[in-house]
């Protein structure tokens, strides 16, 4: 598993294209806010969080076609699939390195990009822990997602379209924190709420993730 | 007799062959007798006026949304455990019926909302949870369509399915978290002091027994298509093997 | 026809909508059965043939 791991990181860093494509698509739609919405400081603060959580969520979902794909396509998958980890762990594994390539630098960034929108200073340390909290799940359920789409020649709008409505409850509750930090409420209960989704996604989708695979490869 | 014998599509294609032309007729009674009933003969509310009788389509479509998802989650599960290719297909025959009763549902109510909410479209959190659920089954009924080999297809909708209804309840509590609702409390429950007035019940419960019986003849004969279509399939393969 | 009152446009347009969705259903259900049904007795016929 570590070592699948450790492959698909030096893969990301070596391709670079993986890696920072997100960070900069994050940066695009943050910027492209204030055009939508004009410049009124105090406008852009109530809507910060929102679409800092946003703009997190659909970074996260444009790497995810390649996650599977690329490698079912030189047949290291099926490798992957009769190695002796359980390729319960593989899609485990797959989707950590997809988090620590995605979610954890857009977590990192998020507080710059906070500034751009006014983001208030009290926001900051709730929406970072959200995003390091809640990003983990969106990159389980999407590789869940990915893991039922990598047959298909032209999964990447399929695979948003069923993996859109499974982020719901992770944007609702990432955001609803955020938002609350903002306006100076408590802000624990969402996210406690988060981090069960996170934990009870990263516990169950692995399974789902490599039953979907099994039928894929058969 | 067990449900297991409709494992056998040839049982399953007898038995329908008999009772789908029965719950067809028999849900279009109800549904214009209750329709009518609704519509015509009953009194208007003192509060919400004439629009209570779109009461008579909006609960039973709503009604029959989830249950059309429960069944297809019940269907997926016999087919992931007991392989039963009818159960797949049932599954499949019943999410554009699932489609539709959840489009009424949701057009019922926003054209509901007007009036009474003043706004055609609130975030509120069971019309919410509605178009979320809409949104998986377009999801599920795209990925039947996306995947050519059937037995395929019939593994990964059902693993969509589970996956997605526990999603979806949870989508449901976080909905309701997000935003306290406008709507009303529930309208047929067994607390007597909770309920509608019978003038309102009766023709409900015939409306309601319209739209089941419309779902498990549509469901029948659906999944009749796909049984012939899947038994069309073979045969033009065999030919193609012939020929070839 | 009742007197719908100054809600009449809201009942009327959802019945219609609804109804129509009904139809919808119920139509392209019967017309795939119908497609189905028939290509299904030539390919037997063939078969047999």
């Amino acid at each position: 598993m570590i070592a699948i791991l450790r492959r698909d990181l030096r893969l990301a860093i070596r391709a670079g294209g993986g890696f920072g494509l997100a960070l900069v698509f994050f940066l695009i739609v943050v910027v492209l806010v204030p055009f939508a919405v004009g410049p009124d400081t105090d406008r852009l603060s109530v809507i910060a969080p929102g679409v800092l959580w946003l703009g997190a969520l659909l970074a996260c979902l444009l790497s995810l076609d390649r996650l599977f794909a690329t490698d079912a396509e030189d047949g290291s998958l099926e490798l992957m699939a009769t190695a002796p980890v359980p390729l319960e762990g593989v899609v485990l594994a797959k989707a950590i390195a997809h988090w620590m390539t995605t979610g954890l630098p857009l977590a990192l960034v998020a507080p710059a990009l906070g500034i751009l929108l006014a983001l208030p200073v009290q926001a900051v340390p709730v929406l970072t822990l959200g995003l390091l909290i809640g990003t983990p799940a969106l990159s389980m359920i999407g590789s869940f997602g990915a893991a039922l789409t990598v047959g298909l020649k032209r999964g990447g709008l399929l695979l948003s379209l069923l993996v859109l409505p499974l982020y719901v409850p992770t944007l609702i509750f990432g955001a609803l924190a955020a938002a609350s930090a903002a306006e100076g409420q408590a802000w624990q209960t969402p996210l406690l709420l988060l981090a069960g989704i996170t934990l009870g996604s990263l516990a169950l989708l692995p399974f789902a993730g490599a039953g979907a695979l099994r039928v894929n490869l058969r | 007799m067990s449900l297991w014998e409709f494992a056998n599509p040839r049982r399953f294609m007898a038995f329908t062959d008999r009772w789908m032309p029965v719950a067809l007729v028999l849900s279009a009674i109800c549904l214009v007798v209750g329709l009518i009933w609704g519509f015509f003969f009953t009194p208007d509310d003192f509060r919400q006026g004439s629009t209570v009788k779109i009461i008579y389509l909006h609960v039973p479509s709503a009604m029959m949304a989830i249950n059309a998802w429960v069944m297809m989650l019940v269907a997926s599960l016999i087919w992931l455990i007991r392989r039963h290719h009818v159960s797949a297909l049932a599954a499949r025959a019943a999410a554009p019926v699932g489609v539709t009763f959840t489009l009424i549902a949701l057009f019922t109510g926003a054209i509901w909302g007007q009036p009474m909410w003043g706004t055609w479209w609130a975030w509120e959190p069971r019309l919410t949870s509605f178009l979320i659920l809409f949104l998986f089954y377009l999801g599920y009924v795209a990925l039947w369509e996306a995947i050519e080999d059937p037995d395929t297809a019939a593994d990964l909708t059902s693993i969509l399915c589970l996956v997605g209804s526990v999603f979806a309840l949870l989508s449901r509590y976080a909905v309701n978290f997000w935003n306290q609702g406008l709507h009303q409390g529930a309208t047929l429950s067994l607390d007597a002091e909770e309920n509608i007035s019978d003038v309102f019940y009766f023709p409900l419960l015939v409306c309601i027994a319209g739209f089941i019986l419309l779902f498990v003849g549509l469901v029948f004969m659906r999944t009749r298509t796909e049984i012939r279509a899947r038994r069309l399939h073979a045969l033009e393969l065999r030919e193609r093997m012939r020929d070839a | 026809m009742p007197d719908l009152g100054k809600y009449a446009v809201e009942v009327l347009s959802a019945y219609g909508v609804s109804i129509a969705l009904l139809i919808v259903i119920v139509l392209l259900s019967a017309a795939r059965a119908a497609r189905v049904g028939r290509q299904l007795a030539e390919a037997e016929e063939r078969a047999d043939g």
